[in-house]
């Protein structure tokens, strides 16, 4: 599990310091007239590349040699000093410490506006310091936590509705299967399946917000919710989520029902004189929830795609929005403590499906 | 509930079953009849497909969406079943009739503790509380004979052993005293000394509670031993019904009489008598043939008088208590008269060694504890403990034993599909033991063949009969061009006795005996010199597991080849075997030639699996010996001899003997060895299980 986190970070880590993403950032911190050299120097003064070779900065600063003849010595590739900073960021190596133009201490554990002299060693995550996000200005422990909030409150309220309404459609689907009942609520659900969010939510807009035409039932917008969710601004967007996943559940748990009920214990217990509804929730139900168990708990990961549409769509400030803020603007560290999130969230379901499919399934001990 | 009604408990009229699918309706059951009265024991005996389980699921009224009946009716007490609302049948089901199923694992739900289901009955049927039930569901946990039947109710189903879970499905069943139960095969899935102890008990169960049974089944044997009454089922219709004593002695239909002379009895030999096999095939539903049903299969036809009528009446035979017959010619055939085109044949003698098992041994290591393996104690499972014997080219050699004695593990290091931990297997004097099959030339392969148990599950779906046969031979380096290959292979077809033309068929198109019959021809293809059969025909039906027996014995006789027979029913290997190994928890208790084996001295366990092997016939006397318990678990034997927990002999030893040593090998004859601490006057006095009485 540790080793699958740290490798998923890794990853995420290399991709974001490509050279394309960290010129990007160095323009838009600086400023975007800036030379090849220039951003260069940038870089390796505020420790995301290895400084460049002090010769070719001594010859282009003499006029010995061009612009463009620096510019095509400037390493825009593989450079060692990323696994440096992967154990800066992990904190099990000393933050990078230099100075400004100006003489000014800078380092990676200084943050601005504190003493550079109180500032310690080691600031990775080890030790708890999630870095700075260039774009909201803020330590990104700071930033995320409320983010995190925000998305958690969301995927709670998607849950409670698509979970017990998923069953419920799944197993009257499934108890009879080939009836009408069955029929139609399979209908839905592959709809609702084939349906992406951000084509449900674009016309759930479109038909239930207007302030001018159609059923203005809700808000368009679910910014408000963040401080007060009512049911008038927060239940589109979890609505959106939720029927998305919905048809998925109600379709794994119609079939494993389907199957259930025509298993010979059921036959036993149809002709042991048990009624139909106890049938069915005495004996067929507990079996029919084995297999879907494990399907509703890779939901959670999968929220995390609909979260980012979602959240974009109905301007709710959570982690998707954050995701796609952080990455347009490249703000590595944010980008990096998100992944770390959704890695952890993963894995934390998955422990949480294995777990739960032992007290389901007692055929399956731990012993 | 219980009223005071004294008609037939069960009476079944002209019923008619049919399944509709969207092509066409095809008829389950045609014009069936049967009535059971209070306290009696009615079998229901026929083919697979031939519409048995059907006529049960009809009485449950319980036919899934497609089937309906479609006429005549069924009436439990008088009451007409066809006629009751959804309410009412329930109100029946498990109080008044109770089912007991083939699968017990199946039939039990995996996710309800044994209590939960066992309790539901009486609290849905009898509005009783949950003490009430918990102590009733004990008492029928007692009454089956469970042990510790606190335990049991607090297990869920797949803690329990196959009889165990077995007597759960006939507590439930017996929840309610209901006034019918069915039996659907009830121990089909068993072994023959546990199926031996269900049977038994089934029977006490039925006098004790006085309880009317419906009894289905393939196997004659059974029927004899649990039923008053028979029903013999063909194609949909029941062909003759009677007393047993009148249908086992004095059959009046061709069909049942082909049917008693495609079982082995004692007595059939495979040279002197050998079985007859039905022939031809069971007609589909939707395809059966104008007339007699039996009509195309049946010795006694006669064109333009069986095949004209459109259905043959049920006709009552004069002087017989109810005996009925479906055939129009019964007053013209001689029922006595023995079976023609019978052709008997030479005992082939036994030829020189090719096979020699010394002391060999096979044991597994199995973790203690499967999560934390590497850590925990090891258990050693001993599956083969010293082996020894000889096979001879064409000897048929036959292994017996229950699941678990070890037949199985012996065949697969055989086959090199596992190596042996200690002794060695001699193939024509070179050592093969610790070779595995990988490792194995190709001659080697192809001399030690094997046929499969289930010809259902070892033919690949998706490629053609005859590419299957070519592929083996392709493995075995036969001949050096596809068109060769091709000649063999359909030669190979004319061998097993299946048309050329099948070769281009898929093995889906095929029944169960034509896949057997592939099966063989794939075995036979590399030229074996020694096959392994296991358990070749139980999975087949009666008639054809004939046919396909008499196929291995010829192709044996032309090959001299050596025949392993794997089986755990003592009737075939009784007739086809020239020598007989028995098999418990890993240990040869008895080898000897088949006439030495089946007859006094016996290894106490021999003698009680021969107790418990039913057989269809009346003449016969056996004593009755009913084994307690289940076969300790390999992982776990007892100490000292192997069967000595659920030995009726053991007492006999002096100085518990039998619970500190395992016992020596004893050579009681020439070739005749038994594993027994028993002394050599208690093996004089031994008396033998099955007699036929004189006539």
């Amino acid at each position: 599990m540790l080793l699958t986190a740290f490798c998923l970070t890794f990853l995420v880590f290399v991709m974001t310091n490509l050279y394309p993403n960290l010129e990007k950032l160095a323009k838009s911190e600086g400023n975007f007239r800036m030379t090849d050299i220039e951003v260069a120097t940038w870089l390796s003064s505020n420790g995301y590349r290895s400084p460049l070779d002090p010769q070719v900065l001594e010859d282009f600063r003499s006029d010995k040699i061009t612009l463009e003849e620096a510019s095509a010595k400037v390493n825009t590739g593989f450079d060692p000093r990323i696994f440096r900073n992967y154990a800066e960021w992990i904190g099990v190596y000393p933050g990078w410490t230099g100075e400004s133009r100006d003489g000014v201490p800078r380092g990676r554990c200084i943050l601005p506006g504190t003493d550079p002299a109180e500032a310690p060693t080691f600031c990775g995550i080890l030790q708890g310091k999630w870095g700075w996000s260039t774009v909201a200005k803020t330590p990104v422990s700071e930033a995320l936590g409320t983010r995190i909030g925000n998305t958690g409150f969301l995927m709670l309220c998607v849950m409670l509705l698509m979970v017990p309404s998923a069953l419920i459609v799944g197993v009257l689907a499934g108890m009879r299967e080939g009836s009408a009942l069955d029929r139609s609520l399979s209908t839905f659900s592959i709809t609702t399946t084939a349906t992406p969010e951000y084509v449900s939510g674009v016309l759930f807009i479109a038909i239930f917000t207007s302030s001018a035409v159609g059923l203005k039932w809700f808000k368009g917008t679910a910014t408000s919710a963040m401080d007060n969710a009512t049911f008038e601004n927060f239940f589109l967007p979890v609505l959106t989520i939720a029927l998305y996943g919905m048809g998925y559940i109600a379709r794994m748990t119609r079939a494993s029902m389907a199957e259930v009920m025509t298993a010979q214990y059921i036959r036993t217990a149809r002709l042991k004189g048990v009624s139909f509804g106890n049938i069915v929730m005495k004996h067929a139900l507990r079996n029919a929830l084995i297999a879907p168990f494990t399907v509703i708990m890779l939901q959670f990961p999968w929220l995390l795609n609909g979260v980012v549409i979602v959240e974009t769509l109905f301007q709710y400030k959570g982690v998707g929005w954050e995701l796609v803020r952080a990455a347009g603007n490249n703000d590595i560290e944010m980008l990096l403590a998100i992944s770390v999130v959704s890695v952890f969230v993963v894995l934390v379901t998955q422990l949480i499906s294995d777990i739960g499919y032992v007290y389901l399934n007692p055929r399956i001990s731990v012993t | 509930m219980k009223d005071d009604y004294d008609g037939p408990i069960l009476e079944i009229d002209n019923l008619s079953i049919s399944f509709f699918t969207r092509l066409r309706e095809i008829p389950a059951v045609m014009d069936f009849s049967v009535k059971v009265q209070p306290g009696e024991a009615v079998g229901l005996v026929g083919e697979s497909g031939c519409g048995k389980s059907t006529v049960a699921l009809g009485v449950m009224q319980d036919l899934g969406k497609n089937g309906r009946i479609v006429g005549g009716s069924i009436r439990f007490k008088g009451r007409n079943l066809n006629e009751m609302s959804q309410e009412e049948l329930r109100e029946i089901r498990g109080s008044e009739i109770a089912m007991i199923y083939q699968e017990p694992m199946a039939s039990l739900n995996p996710a309800m503790k044994v209590a939960q289901q066992l309790m539901e009955v009486p609290m849905i049927h009898k509005g009783v509380g949950k003490e009430d039930a918990y102590a009733r569901a004990l008492q029928v946990v007692t009454d089956v004979k469970l042990p510790d039947p606190k335990r049991i109710l607090d297990s869920y189903p797949h803690q329990l052993s196959g009889g165990q879970q077995q007597r759960i499905v006939i507590a439930l069943a017996l929840m309610a005293e209901p006034a019918l139960l069915i039996l659907d095969e009830p121990t089909t899935a068993l072994d023959v000394t546990v199926e031996a102890a269900v049977v038994e008990l089934v029977k006490e169960l039925g006098k004790k509670y006085g309880t009317s049974m419906l009894f289905i089944s393939h196997n004659l044997g059974l029927v004899l031993e649990t039923c008053d009454r028979i029903c013999v089922m063909y194609s949909g219709e029941a062909v003759e019904t009677g007393s047993i004593e009148d249908v086992f002695d004095e059959m009046q239909h061709p069909y049942t009489q082909a049917l008693f002379r495609s079982i082995p009895l004692p007595g059939a030999d495979k040279n002197a008598s050998p079985l007859v096999a039905i022939p031809g095939n069971f007609p589909l539903p939707h395809e059966r043939p104008p007339g007699c049903n039996f009509g195309p299969r049946c010795d006694y036809f006669e064109a333009g008088r069986c095949d004209a009528v459109e259905r043959v009446p049920m006709s009552k035979i004069p002087g017989n208590d109810r005996h009925n017959s479906r055939c129009l010619r019964i007053e013209e055939i001689d029922w006595a008269a023995p079976p023609q085109n019978v052709k008997s044949t030479e005992k082939p003698a036994p030829g020189k060694v090719v096979l020699k098992m010394d002391e060999l041994k096979k044991y597994y290591e199995v973790a203690a504890n499967a999560l934390f393996g590497s850590s925990g104690e090891k258990k050693v499972v001993k599956a083969n403990e010293t082996l020894s014997f000889e096979a001879r080219e064409s000897e048929t050699l036959a292994i017996v034993g229950e699941s678990g004695c070890g037949k199985s593990t012996f065949a697969k290091v055989l086959m090199g599909l596992e190596t042996a931990t200690g002794g060695q297997i001699l193939l024509d004097n070179r050592n093969i033991e610790s070779t595995p099959i990988e490792k194995r030339d190709t001659k080697t392969i192809a001399d030690v063949q094997m046929v499969f148990q289930n010809p259902f599950d070892t033919l690949n779906p998706s490629m053609s009969v005859g590419r299957q046969i070519m592929r083996a031979l392709e493995i075995f380096d036969f001949g050096d061009s596809d068109s060769a290959r091709r000649e063999e292979m359909l030669r190979l077809l004319d061998l097993v006795k299946l048309p050329r033309a099948f070769a281009e068929r898929m093995p889906r198109q095929l029944s169960g005996g034509q896949k057997q019959r592939v099966g063989i021809a794939r075995a036979f293809s590399g030229g074996a010199r020694i096959v392994v059969a296991d358990e070749p025909v139980s999975a087949l039906d009666v008639s054809v597991q004939a046919a396909v027996t008499d196929l291995l014995m010829e192709i044996q006789r032309e090959q001299k080849t050596t025949l392993l027979f794997i089986s755990h029913d003592l009737s075939i290997v009784r007739y086809l075997s020239d020598r007989v190994m028995v098999m418990y928890l890993g240990h040869v208790v008895e080898l000897g030639s088949t006439d030495q084996v089946f007859s006094p001295p016996y290894h106490p366990y021999t003698e009680a699996l021969l107790s418990a092997v039913p057989i269809a016939d009346t003449r016969v006397k056996k004593k009755h010996i009913v084994l307690e318990g289940d076969i300790p678990s390999a992982m776990n034997p007892p100490p000292g001899c192997p069967f000595q927990t659920r030995c009726g002999w053991k007492d006999k030893v002096p100085g518990g003997l039998c619970e500190k040593e395992v016992p020596p090998v004893r050579v009681v004859a020439d070739g005749h060895q038994i594993k027994c601490h028993l002394s050599d006057v208690d093996f004089a006095n031994m008396e033998p299980v099955i007699q036929i009485a004189a006539e």
